[in-house]
């Protein structure tokens, strides 16, 4: 019997989760006038329209591909840079280790409103302002040390014996690194890949304040509803629900590494 | 592990350290500047000194930002922490339901922050939104746009909708970790549902509830994007935060030097509690183990 009412419990705080997101979609698939008019658990006349307006005007799909070139770029540079690091830190010992890691983790306490302005003024004096990698550098600065501390956490488990016997085998460097110890910490990359994505993904505040018009991200693009002839609430909805499928997509493919990853390496 | 000790080992760091550097430290310290200095244009600017530290400071209605803030990360850390181990507890060991929980539980983390605003705000709708419509037919009077308490609470309930799954996600994680034989042997003993958790379960989510713990305080006192979309800091300044009140002060008003000490005194803030609970949870920790 305790184990039937575990299970009530766990149901009602998923119907609590899915109960927005389904009325997000609910939404999303009724017209402006069933949505004003009554309050309907189901759409009297689904309809698919909202959808056709984002997906066929330029300027809300430009918004979906803008938000996935930087997040894609921010995902490939903090891995690339956070990689060596993390072996660095999960290996040895050097002056200011332990200084230099806190300094890192700090970055990820710094309030982004507090790098707002000074963001602004530092992409634009060197003509980066509104592009694709101002936005994917901007995020790094919470990122890079989130990966490092992810990596350096999967890499610690793996036993330093291995580093060793490939050096015994003649094994340079790079080649050790690039063709045995990667494919070792296989599932911690994709955990920070995800965490990465996640993060970026989400951002709005810094997304929002460096690009105007060439880079702007999708979720810059829906503030447009608000102002736009009243409230498109359909559009608006329906544009919600499109910001959803990446990240549900994302999810599904980590599924089974997400316990372990969130863990990030330290069970 | 023991290391080996090379300092060599700085040639790998440095890719991190100046990409961190540029992104951190270059802005970090125009803030600085211009928290220490009065600026008209780019050629005439003052040295103030700590002129803005103490305008700031005294500022009224930043210490009932400062205040409102507290109450919420506090009252965010207390539902959430305790909701997020119970959730965890009852999550299934094995089966499809392990990949069809961990979906669904992870889909609110993936969601933009201002779409999670957004979500709230249709939800939360007395006209339009079922969560809005069901209070108001319980016969409660409940509009969050004009009732401070009501929109407070929304932005709460939002909260814990948002973020509570990190902790479930974590604590899983840790809970995983714990060998049948532990369980086995508690049986055995006759040790009850209590003791269980306390002696087995809770000692090994420890280290991940850190991790946790320190993510939402960070996160939650920063917290801009979904209360800006829900209620814009209002009805009144129930909602306004530290984080909004800054941006309303640094972009609306463009009163950069006053702005820039407030960051400032905001980032050592958030520094300062974060290294304290590290280092006396840390610290616990080694004591018990010895």
């Amino acid at each position: 019997m305790q184990f039937q009412k575990r299970h009530i419990g766990l149901l009602l705080y998923i119907l609590f989760l899915l109960l927005p997101i389904y009325w997000l979609f609910n939404m999303s698939i009724k017209t402006n006038t069933e949505i004003l008019g009554a309050m309907t658990l189901f759409p009297d006349n689904p309809t698919l329209a909202n959808y056709a307006t984002i997906l066929t005007d330029p300027a809300w799909y430009t918004g979906y591909i803008n938000s996935m070139i930087y997040v894609g770029i921010n995902v490939v540079i903090s891995l690339v840079v956070a990689l060596p690091a993390a072996y660095a830190f999960s290996r040895f010992n050097f002056t200011g280790d332990k200084h230099l890691f806190f300094w890192l983790l700090t970055n990820r306490m710094a309030p982004p409103a507090v790098f707002l302005l000074p963001f602004f003024q530092l992409y634009s004096s060197v003509g980066l302002f509104d592009t694709h990698i101002a936005v994917a550098l901007a995020h790094c600065l919470f990122n890079v040390p989130l990966a490092v501390w992810i990596l350096e956490g999967f890499m610690s488990g793996i036993p330093k014996e291995i580093d060793e016997t490939a050096y015994v085998d003649g094994y340079s460097f790079p080649r050790f690194f690039a063709t045995i110890f990667i494919p070792l910490i296989r599932s911690g990359i994709g955990v920070t890949a995800f965490f990465c994505f996640m993060f970026s993904w989400v951002e709005l505040l810094l997304a929002r304040t460096l690009t105007s018009v060439e880079a702007k991200p999708i979720a810059a693009t829906m503030t447009r509803t608000v102002s736009a002839s009243g409230l498109d609430w359909g559009v608006l909805a329906a544009a919600g629900v499109l910001t959803i499928v990446p990240g549900a997509l994302v999810i599904w493919f980590v599924r089974n590494y997400i316990a372990k990853g969130f863990a990030m390496g330290r069970v | 592990m023991n290391k080996i000790t090379n300092n060599k080992a700085w040639f790998l760091v440095l890719p991190v350290f100046f990409i961190v550097a540029i992104s951190a430290i270059i802005p970090l310290m125009t803030v600085v500047n211009y928290s220490v200095q009065d600026i008209f244009d780019p050629q005439t600017r003052f040295f103030v000194g700590t002129e803005w530290f103490e305008q700031v400071l005294s500022d009224r209605r930043l210490h009932d930002a400062l205040i409102r803030q507290i109450v919420y990360t506090m009252s965010v850390l207390l539902i959430e922490v305790p909701l997020g181990i119970a959730v965890a507890l009852t999550l299934p060991r094995k089966g499809w339901g392990v990949s069809a929980s961990m979906v669904l539980l992870a889909l609110p983390l993936l969601i933009p922050w201002n779409v999670v605003g957004t979500i709230w705000q249709i939800f939360g709708r007395a006209d339009i939104g079922l969560g809005g419509y069901l209070i108001n037919l319980m016969g409660i009077d409940y509009n969050y746009a004009q009732n401070s308490m009501d929109a407070w609470l929304t932005v709460l309930v939002m909260d814990v909708w948002h973020w509570t799954s990190l902790i479930v996600l974590l604590c899983y994680a840790g809970l995983r970790s714990i060998p049948d034989a532990y369980y086995q042997a508690a049986k055995i003993d006759g040790a009850s549902r209590w003791a269980v958790f306390r002696f087995i379960q809770l000692p090994k989510m420890q280290s991940v509830l850190v991790i946790g713990v320190l993510l939402r305080f960070m996160d939650s006192f920063m917290i801009y994007t979904e209360p800006f979309v829900l209620t814009g800091g209002g009805p009144g300044n129930a909602t306004t935060f530290l984080s909004q009140f800054l941006t309303r002060m640094a972009v609306g008003q463009f009163d950069l030097g006053p702005a820039a000490a407030f960051s400032l005194v905001y980032f050592l803030i958030i520094l300062l509690v974060c290294w304290v609970f590290y280092t006396v949870v840390m610290n616990a920790g080694k004591q018990g183990e010895q």
